[in-house]
């Protein structure tokens, strides 16, 4: 194997926060809770944890396994790992779709970062004391048009910060971001849903106590148990909650040597953003928006199923009706939650970048980092200029390539590596004994799920190729088609090197 | 608040936070395997 790769993890509780906090992002806190208002309130639970069980489990399981069984032959990252599974030459090239969901991904990605830095600088300096409701949306509306320079700058520095890290390494690095990352993600996100679930009405301008976001949030409508979109809905979170189908839980899984255990730590870290998701997601923007506006204009705010809107446009204001101190300390935590969930995120679809061109190019780890760092930023620059871009590259890249991703690995795993020669990967050095049931539901259950899910989004894809291209559309498309091109190319290199070897 | 929603919403928490503390828990408690394991912070101490 021609590979100068000697990563390693630090500790077993570091593994198990890095996964988490790849597994946690900004739909944690902004789309679940949307979501439940949607499809519900209290009775989306039932659905959203049955696939919990179904799909995301299974796919954890599934997605370690296959890492783990990847970096014994030296791969730590999807190519190779699915070439290591599957007899055909064409597993590789459906492997490339691990590392262009990464790239393409933390191409907008890590712009959102950089808005929850500039969002925590502008609160902890009160620049939105003494702005109107609208005045804040349109401060927001005013940076993302670029406006000023800001963003590129604050853009240009996050991907910096995402290039350092990856420099330091997976123990050096990455790891001491989740283990600094995750506890303040945890604290901030406990301080606010305490806050907003003990706001009372009558104080600091709010009209409803939090409890009433809350009662709506949970007060469930069993009827929409029986609606299949619901059931889509909520596959579908539980889907992208989990950083599934991207190549990085492969990656920091490859790093597991095969007599340790991945059960476990599968369990450990998944549940862990469930809590994140669950708990404190559902205790945040709802009850504090709904304290503010009422549960008629927090509804219509979150129709199209994301809190994105409340989170930048609407909260930042509500916190200034908590008075100067307050109101720094509430954006602090809340934008800095965001960018610990966004960059401990990042980071996970960095290294398999790294990793691939030091397994098979012999690149050295800080090479790798700039390398990654440079297509981010060449990437991510129609995503920083048209907000039409931005989106083509969330629902190309973010959206339907993981669905397809995770419906080819797991076809390969269950049924061309095989389900018994794949269970034992899931089990062997196993801390817990995992319930044989996974072991159908792996092989029957979670693929018709994923075909569900993408079934269900195919009338959404017609509509989005059938409809008029615009320039920046054309750009973002041309660039990822690219993209993908590219990083197949460079696989057939690897794999010519490989051979002469 | 409504004693449906208030049940829904304490079954979920107490549930997902549940399993969260069990299984971080078992992490932690876990002896470590013998060397070499996956972890470097732990190869100089005696086991």
């Amino acid at each position: 194997m021609d590979t100068d790769n000697k990563e390693a993890w630090g500790s077993r509780v570091g593994l198990v926060l890095a996964m988490a906090g790849n597994a946690v992002g900004l739909g944690n806190f902004l789309r679940f809770p949307a979501q439940a208002m949607q499809n519900g309130g209290g009775a989306f639970i039932i659905p959203y944890l049955v696939c919990f069980v179904l799909m995301g489990l299974p796919l954890l399981y599934v997605e370690w396994a296959m890492g783990r069984f990847g970096g014994k032959s030296g791969s730590h990252s999807t190519p190779f790992m699915f070439g290591s599974m599957g007899k055909s030459f064409l597993w590789k090239y459906v492997g490339v779709m691990g590392l262009f969901i990464s790239v393409g991904i933390c191409a907008y990605y890590t712009y959102i970062e950089a808005w929850a830095i500039s969002w925590a600088y502008h609160s902890a300096m009160g620049h939105f004391i003494g702005m109107s409701q609208e005045q804040v949306a349109a401060f927001f509306t005013n940076y993302i048009a670029l406006g000023t320079s800001e963003p590129v700058v604050v853009w240009i520095l996050c991907v910096a910060l995402n290039t350092w890290i990856l420099s330091r390494g997976l123990q050096g690095g990455v790891e001491v971001a989740a283990k600094i990352g995750m506890p303040l993600l945890l604290l901030f996100g406990i301080v606010l849903a305490v806050r907003g679930a003990t706001m009372t009405a009558g104080h600091h301008g709010a009209v409803y106590s939090g409890v009433v976001g809350l009662n709506y949030l949970w007060t469930p409508n069993f009827n929409s148990i029986w609606d299949p979109v619901v059931w889509r809905n909520a596959a579908g979170q539980i889907f992208f909650t989990l950083s599934l189908g991207m190549g990085s839980i492969h990656c920091y899984a490859s790093y597991v040597k095969s007599k340790d255990d991945i059960a476990l730590n599968a369990m450990s870290a998944g549940w862990m953003n469930e809590f994140v998701e669950v708990v404190l997601g559902s205790a945040i923007i709802i009850p504090i928006a709904v304290g503010y506006l009422g549960v008629d204009k927090v509804v219509e705010m979150t129709r199209g199923g994301s809190g994105f809107g409340i989170g930048f446009m609407t909260l930042p204001y509500l916190f200034t009706q908590w008075g100067p101190l307050l109101s720094a300390l509430s954006g602090i935590m809340w934008f800095g939650l965001l960018f610990f969930a966004g960059i401990t995120s990042s980071l996970a679809m960095g290294t398999p970048v790294m990793a691939f061109l030091e397994d098979h190019f012999s690149w050295k780890r800080r090479s790798g980092a700039l390398a990654f760092g440079l297509a981010v930023l060449i990437l991510g620059i129609p995503s920083v200029l048209s907000q039409e871009a931005f989106n083509e590259f969330d629902y190309w890249a973010g959206t339907i390539a993981l669905v397809v991703f995770s419906l080819a690995e797991i076809t390969l795993f269950a049924w061309v590596f095989g389900m018994e020669a794949g269970w034992k990967e899931i089990t062997d050095g196993a801390d817990m004994k995992v319930p044989v049931a996974f072991k159908y539901v792996i092989k029957y259950v979670t693929p018709v799920f994923l075909l569900i899910v993408f079934v269900g989004s195919m009338p959404d894809i017609w509509a989005t190729l059938t409809k008029k291209v615009t320039f920046h559309v054309a750009v973002a498309r041309g660039l990822m088609v690219s993209l993908f091109g590219g990083i197949a190319w460079l696989v057939y290199l690897a794999d010519k090197r490989r051979a002469a070897l | 608040m409504s004693p449906t929603a208030l049940t829904m919403m304490l079954t979920a928490w107490i549930t997902v936070t549940a399993f969260t503390l069990y299984f971080f828990w078992k992490v932690v408690k876990a002896p470590p395997r013998a060397e070499p394991d996956s972890f470097a912070d732990n190869d100089d101490l005696p086991r």
